[in-house]
Parts: structure tokens; C-alpha cells; sequence
């Protein structure tokens, strides 16, 4: 298999591709999708790295803890699920609003 | 190894794709014909000859590829042509996982008629059908026409309600077969066991004569699970919009909802992979709660123990073999024949009820069907 | 080159194209949906190289199959069009803003050196049956936590998306 920091450079790449998508679109839904992208990547790097240390963390309550890193992904998941939920439910009120989903037309609180 | 896999895919796809498909066209046709008290569709003829009507899918193929490919005008053409093909390449796939037959033991390495058994086979079939989503969804939105539209959004909000009550309905067939493989749940299943034993965990003691034949029963997932199979057959058929749920389809009766600007070949690959995924459900409850490729009453060891000393082990071994396949497709057979006989027996649903069926009934039944199934567990086994 | 190996840098290269594939898409957002969703079906085949079978499983049914599908729904239903880049002065700060942070990252990862190697798992890793243990016994906290945030997201996406609060 590849080297490790073949997989976290990927995750990286990809972070980066993310957080270049919340900056440079103005639509509310690419952002969205960018930030599940972010969150990808960094399941990415959560499950690259429980792969190399697969009999958990040195110490005594190592062998419980050897799957932290599919649990948090887990977890990433479900909090990704929800803010996805919530974040839709925004946009569908501010399309209502305002008619558009462009972010440059909630600008009434910019100085 | 690969080339087991690849024989094994070659003659799923002949079997069951090219040659199951167009006969459960004809069977719709007939049995929607006989429940309805007329002929149905006898006119395809070869130089006179008439079988039934069973040369109409034939008929069809030749119509639909001479037809006129029509992309509507402002649509999206990638997307237009590549859904098509993204509602049809789940179904195809999910065959990987569902076994036609058990393992057979000729000497060498045991043959195991299934294409692929990974440790999450049924996850799997649940990922490919979060997949399929898709081709329609896609296919909705790309016809620039508002019924499309419509017939796309009430689809994928369907199609993702019944997916988790799809899953949770399983569960108490998960918890009594204990693995999520279906080459093993049908193996597990080859087994029988008593309906009243469990008298004998309350503490009564149970008289010999109802310890045999005929209270003895296969232990198919049906027996074991009887709520679980309803749930299950009813999420599946919503799942893939099969009538009575086939409001994204055929919603204002007139109109076909988001395969409305399909025409040719391309109607023909949704119209196919419809029925490919009616043969899916079919394996798949067959596989899940009818038992499988088994025999009721006679397990695998007994028959191969009871044809051997006539014959030699291996033509046992052979024949064991084609009688499971032969007892896989009978049950499929019949699970087709029920899904025909469900559509063109009741109305179609609102898309309230549809709503409200899964989210208010079936969600609340299959968790209630799991706290029953984990308390009897805990009670026969001593262990969830 | 090994058969996972060659099948990673596929997966990592098709992961990569359509990311940037869904940045790039400017006029058609149900086009960057589907991108996304190739990226994500992507990277659930490198999870399955990287021996972690349930997230696989659960990337596809849940992220792939039901969040982009809830996108692709909202776009569907507000019946959204096309969009624009952002005014050429402000982008091209945010630009450099971004590809400051992928310099940042390029350093970081070049102090990596001593990472381990990829060593056998022990029989059952990252399958369902470990992970489940794991779940609900050492981690049935963070399960329930989990449903009581997924209630509090459903009852916050139904009021803000109520048509007047009565």
C-alpha cells in the first residue's frame, strides 16, 4: 500500500480545495458543499491514521481505544448530517427573504 | 479465482438480466391480463406463430431501439443522458452479493455459488440502493419540464424515507441470524426448529409428539421474523417505486412523471432496470426469509447423505446443486408472481400517505419488531 | 506498483478532479451535487483500501445517499439557476488568502517524517461486528449524545423552515 503521507497528503489537497470553494463561490449551496468537503477530508486523515496504529495508543487502555478514529469519523458523519439539516433550513428562509442565495445579498449588517 | 468470479458474472448476467427480464415483461402482461379477465398481448408472431405473447419482449427491444432518441429542448444534455444509466447500473450490481446456491464441496476448493461475499454483504445492497437515488432525482430535474421535476422531488423524498426504515426493518433478521452475509443467512436457514419450544424456556415441559413433524418448521426468516418480512416487503417495493408506490412514476395517470421526456432506448433502460429490480427483490427476500437456495425439511447433509450411497458423492454433490438453484428460482419465481399480483391489485398511494406510512407506522413498528426480537433472544439464548 | 497501491492513486486522482470539478462548475449547481458525490463515492473506495469496511459502508449510504440527495432536493425544490464568481478584487484576496493556507499545509506535511508504516490489522478491523462493540459499550455516551443533537437539528431545520410560526 501506499505510504502514509501519500493519504494525508490527499486529505490535505482536498481540505484546501475546500476551504478555496467557501472563498471563492457566492453561492450558499457550493459553500455548503464545500464545507462537506472540508469534513471529508478530514475523516480522510481521522481513518488514514487509526489504519497505522490498528492496536490502538501505547498504554494500558490501549486495545479498547484501537477503533477512536472510525468512531470520531462516525461521529463526523452524524454532526455532518445535522449541520447539513440546519444549514438547508437557513437557506430555504433566506431564499424566501430575499430571492436569491447569493451571500452578497445578506449584507444589511456590513459597515 | 478471478475467473470464477468472472463465470460466475457472465452466467448471472445471461440468466438473469438478458433472460429473466423480458419474461417478467411478458409476465406482467399475462398476469395483469388473467387477474383482469382478458387475452392480454398474443399479437407478436414469428412466421405465424404465436407463443402466448412471449415473443413480445422481443417485439419491444426492436421497437424501442428504432425509436427517435429525443433530448427536449433547453435540457441538460449530459445529465439527460448519463441518468439513464445511473438508475440502471445499481440494479445490475446488487446480483454481486445474493447467493444462488450454497457451498459445494467436489473435492477441491469448495464452490460457492454467489459472485462476491464480503464480511457487510447486505450494507451493500443498501449503499447501492442510496445510489440508485440518483438516476432518478437526476433524470427529473434534467428534462427541463415541470412534471419531471415534480415526479424527480417526490421520488428522492421517498426514496431516502423508506432507505432508513429499509435498513431498520432487517435488523431483527440481523439479530437471529447474526452476520450480515446472505450466503451465510441462507445457510442458517437450512435448519428446522419447533414452534412451541419456546414453552419449554417458560418452564413448561413439552410432550415428544410436538417436538416432530408437522410442528417442526424450516427456520426461515419468515417463521422467525413474520413482522419483519412485511415491513421489509413493504419498504423494498417503495424503495424501488414499485405500484402501489409508484407515485414519482405515474402521478397525474397521464403523465409519467421523471421518465416524461424518455423516449427509445433510454425509456427502455429505465423500463428494464425496473424490472431487473423487481428480480432483486425477489432474490432478496427470498434470500432473507424464504429460506434461500434451501429445501424445507431436508437440509444439505441429508440429502447428500441420503443420494450418496446410491449414486457416489459427487453426482449427490451435483444434484444437490441444481435442485438448490432450481428451489432459489422457484422461490424468486413466486416472490415475482406477489409483487405482480400486489401491483395490479391495489390503488396507488397519495403522496401523504406514502409520507406517512413510512415515517409514522413502519418506523415505529420495526423498532418495536427489534425490542421484541432482542427481549425473546435474551430469553432463548440467555444472550442478546 | 501493487494492485491497492495503483487502485488508491485512482481513487485519489478521481477524488481530486471532481473536487475541483465541483469548484469550478459555475453555471450548474446540480452538476457540482454530482461531483460531489463521485468525490465522496471516491473516497469511500480508499476507506475500504484503508481496512475501515462500516465507514465505507456508511459514507456511501449515509453522506453520498442522503445528505447530497438533500441538496440536489433543496436545488430541485428553490429551482435554482446559475451563479457568479465573486467581484474580481475580493476574490483575488480570498484567492491568496487560500493559497497561502496550502503553502502553510505543504510545510506542515513536509515535517512529516517519521510516520509508521502500514502494519496488518489484527482479524476483524474496522468490520462492524468491532466497531458495533466498540459503539455500545466503551462509546454509548457519545451514542446517545449523538441522537439528542440529531433531534435538536430536525426540530431547528423544521421551525426555520416553517412557513409563518404560529
Amino acid at each position: 500500500m501506499v505510504p502514509l503521507e501519500h493519504v494525508i497528503g490527499l486529505s490535505a489537497i482536498l481540505f484546501t480545495l475546500g476551504v478555496i470553494g467557501v472563498a471563492i463561490r457566492r453561492n450558499l449551496i457550493v459553500m455548503l458543499m464545500s464545507i462537506e468537503l472540508m469534513l471529508n477530508a478530514v475523516n480522510l486523515a481521522f481513518v488514514g491514521f487509526n489504519r497505522v496504529w490498528p492496536e490502538g495508543p501505547a498504554g494500558a487502555a490501549g486495545a479498547e481505544r484501537a477503533l477512536d478514529g472510525q468512531i470520531f469519523v462516525l461521529m463526523v458523519i452524524t454532526v455532518a448530517a445535522a449541520e447539513v439539516a440546519v444549514g438547508l433550513g437557513i437557506l430555504i428562509s433566506m431564499f424566501r427573504n430575499r430571492d436569491s442565495v447569493n451571500v452578497d445579498d445578506v449584507s444589511l449588517l456590513k459597515w | 479465482m478471478p475467473v470464477e468470479v468472472l463465470i460466475k458474472t457472465v452466467f448471472i448476467l445471461i440468466v438473469v438480466v438478458a433472460a429473466l427480464a423480458p419474461v417478467i415483461t411478458w409476465i406482467e402482461r399475462k398476469q395483469s391480463a388473467v387477474m383482469q379477465d382478458r387475452i392480454g398481448a398474443n399479437r407478436a408472431d414469428v412466421g405465424g406463430i404465436t407463443l402466448l405473447g412471449l415473443l413480445h419482449p422481443f417485439a419491444d427491444v426492436v421497437k424501442l431501439l428504432s425509436k427517435e432518441d429525443v433530448v427536449p429542448e433547453g435540457a441538460n444534455r449530459i445529465m439527460h443522458l448519463v441518468a439513464p444509466v445511473i438508475a440502471a447500473v445499481p440494479a445490475v450490481v446488487a446480483y454481486a452479493v445474493i447467493p444462488f446456491g450454497g457451498v459445494y464441496d467436489f473435492g477441491g476448493e469448495p464452490l460457492s455459488l454467489v459472485v462476491a461475499n464480503p464480511d457487510w454483504g447486505l450494507l451493500y445492497i443498501f449503499a447501492i440502493g442510496a445510489i440508485a437515488t440518483y438516476g432518478t432525482v437526476i433524470a427529473g430535474w434534467s428534462s427541463n419540464n415541470n412534471w419531471s421535476l415534480l415526479g424527480g422531488m417526490r421520488a428522492s423524498a421517498q426514496m431516502i424515507s423508506y432507505e432508513v426504515t429499509m435498513g431498520l426493518s432487517v435488523v431483527g433478521i440481523f439479530m437471529v441470524f447474526g452476520t450480515l452475509q446472505l450466503q451465510d443467512m441462507a445457510q442458517a436457514q437450512d435448519t428446522t426448529f419447533r414452534v412451541f419450544g419456546f414453552l419449554e424456556y417458560l418452564g413448561l415441559h413439552l410432550p415428544p409428539w410436538l417436538g416432530r413433524f408437522p410442528f417442526v418448521l424450516p427456520a426461515w426468516g419468515i417463521f422467525l421474523q413474520p413482522l419483519s418480512f412485511i415491513l421489509f416487503l413493504t419498504t423494498i417495493m417503495a424503495e424501488n417505486k414499485r405500484p402501489p408506490f409508484d407515485m414519482p412514476e405515474g402521478e397525474s395517470e397521464i403523465i409519467a412523471g421523471y421518465h416524461l421526456e424518455y423516449s427509445g432506448m433510454r425509456f427502455g433502460l429505465f423500463f428494464m432496470s425496473e424490472f431487473i429490480e423487481v428480480v432483486v427483490i425477489a432474490g432478496l427476500v427470498a434470500t432473507l426469509f424464504l429460506g434461500g437456495w434451501t429445501i424445507p425439511w431436508i437440509s444439505q447433509e441429508a440429502f447428500i447423505g441420503a443420494v450418496a450411497p446410491i449414486f457416489g458423492v459427487g453426482f449427490a454433490t451435483g444434484l444437490c446443486l441444481v435442485v438448490h438453484f432450481a428451489s432459489f428460482m422457484v422461490k424468486v419465481i413466486v416472490m415475482i408472481w406477489l409483487q405482480m399480483a400486489l401491483r395490479w391489485t391495489l390503488p396507488r398511494f397519495r403522496y401523504d400517505q406514502v409520507m406517512d406510512l413510512c415515517w409514522k407506522i413502519i418506523l415505529p413498528l420495526s423498532i418495536a419488531n427489534i425490542f421484541v426480537t432482542g427481549a425473546v433472544m435474551l430469553l432463548v439464548r440467555g444472550q442478546p | 506498483m501493487t494492485f491497492p497501491a495503483f487502485l488508491f492513486y485512482t481513487f485519489a486522482a478521481l477524488a481530486v478532479l471532481s473536487a475541483v470539478a465541483m469548484l469550478m462548475n459555475v453555471r450548474n449547481t446540480v452538476a457540482a451535487a454530482m461531483s460531489l458525490v463521485i468525490t465522496m463515492v471516491a473516497l469511500a473506495g480508499i476507506y475500504v483500501l484503508l481496512e475501515a469496511h462500516l465507514v465505507a459502508a456508511i459514507q456511501i449510504m449515509v453522506y453520498a445517499g442522503a445528505i447530497v440527495v438533500l441538496f440536489l432536493f433543496v436545488v430541485m425544490l428553490l429551482n435554482l439557476r446559475s451563479d457568479d464568481f465573486a467581484p474580481p478584487r475580493q476574490r483575488l484576496v480570498k484567492l491568496v488568502g487560500a493559497l497561502l493556507g496550502v503553502f502553510v499545509m505543504s510545510e506542515l506535511l513536509r515535517a512529516f517524517g517519521g510516520l509508521p508504516e502500514f502494519r496488518p490489522p489484527p482479524e476483524g478491523f474496522g468490520g462492524y461486528r468491532q466497531v458495533g462493540i466498540a459503539l455500545y459499550t466503551d462509546y454509548v455516551l457519545l451514542v446517545e449524545v449523538s441522537s439528542l443533537l440529531l433531534t435538536a437539528a430536525i426540530v431547528g431545520a423544521l421551525i426555520l423552515a416553517k412557513r409563518k410560526i404560529d
